[in-house]
């Protein structure tokens, strides 16, 4: 116990750091797997292919590459950084990067999934009564579609809260980081580390499962 | 829900704003393309110097296959593990006594909630601080995949389960079975049919997960490929792309063979269970790291 | 479904025996008894520090520390063949030791007083020195001081950095940037990229990455601490120690020092190279 009082600091400036990156990544995996999800659905071969390749790629690279390839690859030999001076700033913006480009691939495919609950009734009787794409989607598909998705985007969201300690790989500091530290550094007693850092994760995982889960059942759609 | 029926059939405006997105997708595509390739050779990672250990075979049979090896053993055995570790939790929360299913659910949802890194840390360290015993990398990892994807297992095999018709264990039960008989001959070989694309492709999960055993230099694919090549020729950006490369083609090979059991689970009439997606969205976090 | 459960379970038990082979326990026999009797050794080095200890393609080992392994191996009595290589990592080098799983250990492990507690040092056989790497046209950077506001690496689980930022006397207290990496490998692919301005660590870990693109690199040669390389082994085999110094001794003697030097720092510049063997820091 007094190896986490002792280094009380240190964990909560690591948790404090993956409640920063799974916030601005969930944020932003949400926005660019909509993006992907318009992508794979949209008329135009060329645009789904993109979408398709995008998503089949990030999809089978596992995350420790992507994030590798992030800390090396775009910031290093592509020279795209957010600005080389800083790299506390630089390198929380690559491991968002390199967690947004993995995580909203999931997204997507949750949002398409999430169309497909919808039965095909539903679409031909909506084009049947005259409306147009858009009023069918917006009026008829998408309402359904979203409550469908609550659960399975909370899920998405837990599996990133978690994928926040791989970014330990590009030498970001946030609450695995610590607590490797703590392990192997200062060998303190190592069972109550390991039970105060599975408590910390469980306090920001819970509850986000529970919510969605309550908010899926109180809106799910009765067929 | 096919999205072919949202659209009409495109008019003449439809068809030529379709095809000016095609331009400019393509224009896109090739400028990110372009952009790429030119910073590569301004950084000179197209020397061929650096990409000609790639054709050597002794740099694949020395480095990269036992790394491969690395990482497909130690996928195996704790996909064996982590489905005993299923079954064996995922039916103690069926259970009728209160004293099997509450630990069996509050294991479950434990090791669902903790990052699969930290429990290998906790592996290594917890062995040595505890037996001083020194967990070798591999049953570090081995542990941590188990425990995981052990834990999604038991909610799939929960659920699974749950979707055999409510109906079939009634009948069961009204022909005179008991609780064991209703379980074994009636629901689990029903269940096993529609579980198994969602079986497979936690696998996937595994497979893709092993890579955190790089971080404590468990000698897999990614520690061969990204470590100990580089420490022989400095070419660390080739050898991340080769890798990955050798990753993907590996989790498409399993993700055809998931969508393939769908199919044929699908087809087949012999199950009065629905079977779960490839991607078991609901309910089970479909991703790991 | 059973024959693929089957294979499975068959493949698993493979797996289980073939690890339980590679950790197999020395036993308590000295080192030195060890080496007489059964011309075997198992020797734990790095396999992916270039010109220190590296993994080849064709399954061999190289490097300095691995030649100095090699030499002591022979030494003590056990022929190249003798000697099981398996890599340690700096979180596992002491647990290997005390363990027997590594009967000693030649791997950049400087001889430090909390690591003497847990593990016996012959040697040093080198001494290193903490020093900087640059790229080859940078002209900004000539000593230490320079690195103020400048890009430094933080290779995770290496220290080297706070003997620069951190306020004397541990460090130099130089407000440099710290750019975290994953390892020496990264800081150096980071260097080449710009994305960093130095490397910081002991200057035969920079040589043996600067000799792999010698016209990319140079190195200060401003060196300012001593990093003792030594020769870890069980805690408390004095005479399997007094045994390895000897053979250290020997080496610098016999000329295969120099050679070895030369070998594998020979071309780097900057760099001093000792030419008679360290003051020995003791068995005790």
């Amino acid at each position: 116990m007094s190896a986490l009082i002792e280094n009380f600091d240190a964990i909560i400036a690591g948790f404090w750091s993956t409640i920063r990156l799974a916030a601005m990544s969930a944020v932003l995996s949400l926005l660019l797997g909509t993006l992907l999800v318009a992508l794979r659905v949209s008329p135009v071969p060329v645009l789904r292919g993109m979408g398709t390749l995008y998503v089949t790629i990030l999809r089978n690279t596992p995350l420790t590459l992507v994030l590798l390839f992030c800390a090396l690859g775009i910031s290093n030999t592509l020279q795209l950084n957010f600005d080389v001076e800083d790299p506390a700033f630089n390198g929380y913006w690559l491991a968002v990067l390199g967690l947004t480009a993995y995580t909203s691939t999931f997204v997507c495919e949750t949002l398409r999934a999430g169309v497909n609950t919808v039965p095909m009734g539903q679409a031909e009787a909506s084009r049947a009564i005259g409306l147009t794409f858009a009023q069918s989607m917006r009026m008829v598909i998408l309402p359904q579609a979203f409550r469908a998705v609550i659960a399975p985007l909370g899920s998405v969201l837990i599996a990133l809260i978690k994928n926040t300690t791989v970014v330990i790989v590009a030498g970001y500091a946030e609450a695995a980081f610590v607590m490797k530290d703590m392990l192997y550094e200062s060998a303190g007693t190592v069972v109550m580390v390991f039970l105060g850092f599975a408590a910390g994760y469980m306090i920001l995982t819970l509850p986000v499962g529970y919510l969605t889960g309550w908010l899926a059942r109180r809106l799910a759609v009765r067929r | 829900m096919s999205t072919g029926v949202l659209f009409d059939a495109p008019g003449p405006r439809a068809r030529l704003r379709h095809n000016v997105l095609t331009l400019v997708g393509l224009l896109a595509a090739l400028l990110a393309a372009w952009f790429v390739w030119a910073r590569f050779s301004a950084a000179g990672q197209w020397d061929a110097e650096l990409w000609k250990p790639f054709l050597d075979p002794e740099v694949w049979t020395g480095l990269i296959l036992p790394g491969l090896w690395g990482t497909l053993s130690a996928a195996a055995v704790s996909a064996v593990l982590a489905l005993l570790f299923g079954v064996v939790f995922g039916l103690g929360r069926l259970s009728d006594h209160w004293w099997l299913r509450l630990p069996s659910g509050g294991i479950v949802e434990f090791f669902r909630s903790v990052p699969v890194l930290i429990m290998i840390f906790f592996a290594q360290a917890g062995a040595f601080a505890i037996f001083g015993y020194v967990m070798p990398a591999f049953w570090a990892v081995v542990i941590g995949l188990t425990l995981y994807n052990g834990s999604v297992l038991a909610e799939v095999f929960r659920s699974g389960v749950h979707s055999v018709a409510r109906g079939q264990s009634e009948a069961a039960y009204a022909l005179g079975l008991r609780k064991g008989g209703v379980m074994r001959l009636i629901l689990l070989p029903q269940a096993v049919t529609a579980m198994l694309p969602a079986i497979v492709s936690q696998m996937i999960v595994l497979l893709k997960d092993t890579a955190l055993g790089y971080i404590i230099a468990y000698e897999d694919l990614l520690n061969a490929g990204f470590r100990v090549v580089p420490a022989n020729y400095g070419n660390i950006i080739p050898a991340a792309i080769v890798v990955a490369a050798v990753y993907i083609a590996l989790n498409l090979v399993l993700g055809w063979f998931a969508t393939w059991l769908e199919g044929r689970g699908r087809r087949s009439r012999r199950s009065a269970a629905t079977p779960m997606k490839a991607d078991p969205v609901v309910g089970v976090p479909p991703l790991g790291a | 479904m059973r024959r693929i459960v089957l294979a499975l379970a068959a493949l698993a038990l493979g797996s289980t025996a073939l690890t339980a082979c590679g950790g197999d326990a020395g036993g308590s026999d000295s080192l030195v008894d060890k080496a007489k009797n059964d011309k075997k050794l198992t020797v734990g080095v790095k396999i992916d520090q270039p010109g220190l200890g590296v993994k080849k393609p064709d399954g061999t080992m190289e490097g300095f520390d691995v030649d100095v392994a090699r030499y002591i191996a022979e030494k003590l009595g056990v022929p190249e063949s003798g000697i099981t290589w398996k890599e340690t990592i700096s979180a596992n080098r002491e647990p290997f030791i005390q363990q027997g799983q590594v009967d000693f250990v030649v791997a950049t492990y400087s001889i430090l007083d909390e690591r003497k507690e847990k593990v016996t040092f012959a040697g040093p056989y080198i001494v290193a020195h903490q020093d900087i790497m640059v790229r080859s046209d940078e002209s900004s950077v000539t000593k230490v001081e320079d690195l103020k506001d400048k890009l430094i690496c933080q290779a995770s689980g290496s220290n080297s950095y706070k003997r620069i930022t951190d306020p004397a006397p541990d460090g130099q207290g130089i407000k440099a940037k710290l750019v975290p990496a994953g390892s020496y490998s990264e800081c150096v692919a980071k260097l080449k990229g710009g994305t960093l301005d130095a490397v910081t660590t002991d200057d035969l870990i920079l040589a043996g990455f600067a000799a792999q693109n010698p016209s990319d690199y140079k190195i200060l040669g401003t060196p300012f601490t001593d990093e003792k390389y030594g020769v870890g082994m069980k805690k408390g085999d004095t005479a399997s120690c007094e045994a390895v110094n000897d053979a250290i001794a020997e080496m610098y003697k016999d000329g295969t020092a120099a050679q070895l030097l030369k070998k594998w720092f020979g071309q780097t510049q900057g760099l001093q190279l000792p030419t008679e063997a360290p003051a020995f820091e003791g068995c005790a």
